[in-house]
């Protein structure tokens, strides 16, 4: 037999170990972890089976904010949300049985978009698991499709190894969450503690040697290319390659392409940004994907919304596809040329093998979709003259307010589409969404943890009337502790995007999606935030004014358009490039 | 698309969990598991799931870059039939009397290479070892006769291929050491 198993002798690892021997329980333990891996917030909800840890919550809370939500999907979508803007994992607290549950919603949205996030779990005694004791749920086999990696502590002296191999999984390669479920005795029960950090796991290797010929052979292709087209998504800001796409784009000479997650990674205001991909995107980058003859893909994953139809994808490109997860590559779409490795580290490789290139005549062909889409679609939507609010007129006039600056935060539907294609982003990281999970309610929740997390930030959150209502009760932790967000509920009394569907593929029949809807306004000053209503054009810029200068939380409530359609549109089974300007 | 036999040769950390873990992304991709065994491998510590599926070749690719991809799942080898050395075995269980007639004995052990595991005035329990289309054979021979009881194992397999796991397995645990040297120079270097 062979053994590889066996380690170094224990004494050379004791020699760089600081030496604690002092004894403390597995709930202290859990949370001086945490202070170990750089986290100073935490948001959760406590019940029975946690209690341990948060009783020596209260011994650490000098260094450790807890950010009490009102429910746990609460939790999980802001701690995903201070992720996404602090480039730190966030960390979500839940208790066993019903409190796990109710971090599902949020632990799959956060796999769904690759997003780092410890969430920590209590269990029941471990003598009762399997027993279906109070508050008993199976969560490790529940999570485990949604999680990036999950695993059940029974004893104290393993929190330390299990959550170091926790934070190193759900930071590295392609990130994700994780879950550790934690037994009510392991909190209780005493280790000596000290900690050591995560720097390898021999089953999990996100390192990768770079394959340089891959990477030479794409050069080839890109210094021949006469309609390269760069399709850069979420990869590029998880990898911090903005900068070296920025200096591949400007070299090359090639526009540039956003997914919904990868938005705001390359600045909207730049001459090579050619706009969103997908269903509603910008008619420009969808028409022109199948006309392109090299496409670069990077840090994306070509989703269905994305792609459209299959068959008809891009049928003249050979496909450059740089990505980190090698199952990722080849699963939707064959590509010619497959670089699996980290986004910023295969372009700085890539950036002086290729040549310096203009494509005037091919970014002309952009240039001409754009102007036929900003005469028929985006200029009646951002500027319109007569009839109801539109909602890109909202976030046109709040992206001119805010000069591009501000985290914009969405719900999904209607207000996302619209906040993704009017807002001017022009700083990485700056668009806080729910993109393959297109999680409704998730935009309160999610503003609450960006403010956290970026408290100097300007955190406008756009909302529809009908997710606003899904997480409403987190209104409640935005009064605890005074967080100074914006929120936009863009209210046309609707399920605006089903009612689109229902419009366009059913016959008008709206089936359950007219709401009735209560008073927002006396709602938020129930909660002591200030608010305002607004239903006409004349009012709009003021009341953002308004709403921008306000110090602490702030409600605008306004009524759009009732029955507004978010246009263009690749209709479900369609080419990309048979995208709609109009119904 | 044409449906082809893989054998999925899956080396594990010994971790309880893994199994569902795997049959979660066969599951999702409607893929049937044709048979399974577990156990541990040549290498102390590493499990061995083989697993044999009926799908396309763009499929099982997509499914075993997938199952790569679980934390504790060390290497997947995807082979075809004809890339392995494989076995099954089958055990069955007839009535005694049945077996006495006419010479089926002298043909079971002549034509089919059987073994005899236990003999006793009620029944007889036979072992078969071989490729499943020899023991569908012989089951189909023995069905006239009444089979008490029949089961038949899942495949075990080993590869054709030269590099053996345990190489690769080598290169990843010199890895882990490179980095923990490194670690160790620096942290000398910070206390100079």
């Amino acid at each position: 037999m062979f053994d590889y198993n066996k380690t170094e002798s224990m004494t050379e690892r004791d020699f760089y170990e600081e030496k604690i021997t002092e004894e403390i329980t597995g709930g202290e333990a859990l949370l001086r972890c945490l202070i170990e891996e750089g986290v100073d917030t935490i948001f959760g909800y406590p019940g029975g089976a946690i209690m341990p840890v948060y009783d020596k919550l209260l011994d650490y809370k000098e260094k450790i904010r807890h950010i009490l939500t009102r429910h746990e999907q609460g939790a999980a979508h802001a701690a995903q949300a201070y992720a996404m803007v602090t480039g730190k994992p966030g960390v979500a607290f839940a208790t066993s049985g019903p409190g796990a549950t109710n971090l599902i919603t949020g632990i799959a949205n956060a796999y769904l978009d690759s997003v780092p996030v410890i969430f920590i779990t209590a269990q029941v005694v471990s003598s009762l698991i399997g027993t279906d004791a109070f508050q008993e749920t199976d969560i490790i086999g529940i999570s485990m499709p949604v999680t990036k990696w999950n695993c059940q502590i029974k004893r104290p002296e393993d929190i330390p190894e299990m959550v170091a191999k926790a934070f190193y999984i759900a930071t590295t390669g392609r990130p994700g969450p994780v879950l550790i479920d934690i037994t009510k005795d392991a909190q209780t029960g005493k280790l000596p503690f000290k900690y050591k950090k995560c720097k390898f796991i021999r089953s999990y290797n996100p390192y990768k040697p770079l394959r340089k010929k891959e990477i030479e052979s794409a050069a080839i292709l890109i210094n021949h290319a006469e309609k390269p087209l760069i399709l850069a998504g979420h990869g590029v800001l998880i990898s911090k390659a903005e900068n070296e796409l920025r200096e591949f784009a400007e070299k090359t000479g090639i526009p540039v392409a956003v997914t919904l997650l990868g938005m705001s990674c390359f600045p909207t205001n730049h001459r090579l940004y050619a706009g969103m991909l997908g269903m509603h995107g910008n008619l420009a980058p969808n028409k022109l994907t199948n006309e392109a003859d090299v496409i670069i893909a990077i840090g994306m994953r070509f989703d269905d919304r994305v792609t459209g139809n299959l068959k008809k994808y891009a049928p003249e490109a050979r496909i450059i596809h740089i990505e980190i997860d090698e199952a990722e590559i080849n699963k939707n779409v064959n590509v010619d040329i497959e670089i699996n490795n980290d986004a910023r580290e295969v372009l700085k490789y890539l950036i002086p093998l290729v040549n310096p290139n203009s494509h005037e005549r091919w970014i002309r062909e952009f240039r001409i979709n754009d102007k036929i889409e900003y005469e028929t679609v985006i200029r009646p939507e951002i500027k319109p003259e007569k009839g109801p609010i539109k909602m890109g007129e909202v976030v046109n006039v709040v992206s001119e307010l805010t000069d591009g600056n501000a985290i914009v935060v969405t719900d999904v539907g209607q207000n996302q589409m619209s906040a993704a294609r009017y807002y001017k982003f022009r700083i990485p990281n700056s668009f806080v969404t729910s993109g393959g999970m297109g999680t409704m309610g998730f935009g309160l929740p999610a503003s609450v943890g960006a403010k956290v997390g970026k408290p100097n930030s300007q955190v406008i959150a756009f909302i529809g009337d009908g997710g606003f209502q899904m997480t409403i009760q987190e209104l409640g932790t935005i009064l605890h502790y005074n967080i100074p967000v914006k929120l936009i509920i863009l209210n046309n009394f609707f399920l605006g995007m089903v009612r689109q569907w229902q419009d366009m593929f059913f016959h008008k029949r709206y089936a359950s999606t007219e709401l009735v809807n209560p008073d927002f306004i006396t709602i938020a000053s129930a909660y002591n935030i200030p608010g305002e209503k607004i239903t006409e054009r004349e009012q709009l810029a003021e009341a953002v004014k308004r709403m921008l200068n306000s110090e602490g939380p702030y409600l605008l409530e306004i009524h759009v358009e009732k029955e507004g359609t978010v246009l263009p549109m690749v209709e479900p089974g369609a080419s990309v490039s048979e995208i709609k300007i109009s119904k | 698309m044409v449906k082809k036999e893989y054998i999925l040769s899956i080396f594990t950390e010994d971790h309880i969990g893994i199994l569902n873990q795997i049959t979660i992304i066969l599951t999702r991709r409607q893929i049937n598991i044709e048979s399974i065994t577990a156990s541990e491998s040549a290498v102390k510590g590493v499990q061995l799931i083989t697993l044999v599926v009926k799908t396309s070749d763009d499929m099982i690719r997509k499914v075993a870059r997938q199952i790569e991809k679980i934390i504790d799942v060390i290497k997947v080898f995807v082979h075809t039939s004809d890339e392995i050395v494989y076995q099954e075995l089958a055990l069955f269980k007839l009535s005694t009397k049945s077996l006495l007639s006419g010479n089926t004995i002298d043909h079971l052990v002549r034509s089919h290479n059987v073994r005899f595991l236990e003999i006793t005035p009620e029944y007889i329990v036979i072992e078969k070892t071989g490729h499943k289309s020899e023991i569908i054979r012989l089951l189909n021979e023995l069905e006239p006769l009444g089979i008490l009881q029949y089961v038949r194992s899942g495949r075990v397999a080993v590869t054709r291929q030269v590099k053996e796991f345990h190489e690769y397995l080598k290169e990843l645990n010199e890895a882990s050491r490179e980095e923990e040297k490194e670690e160790f120079e620096i942290f000398n270097r910070l206390k100079e």
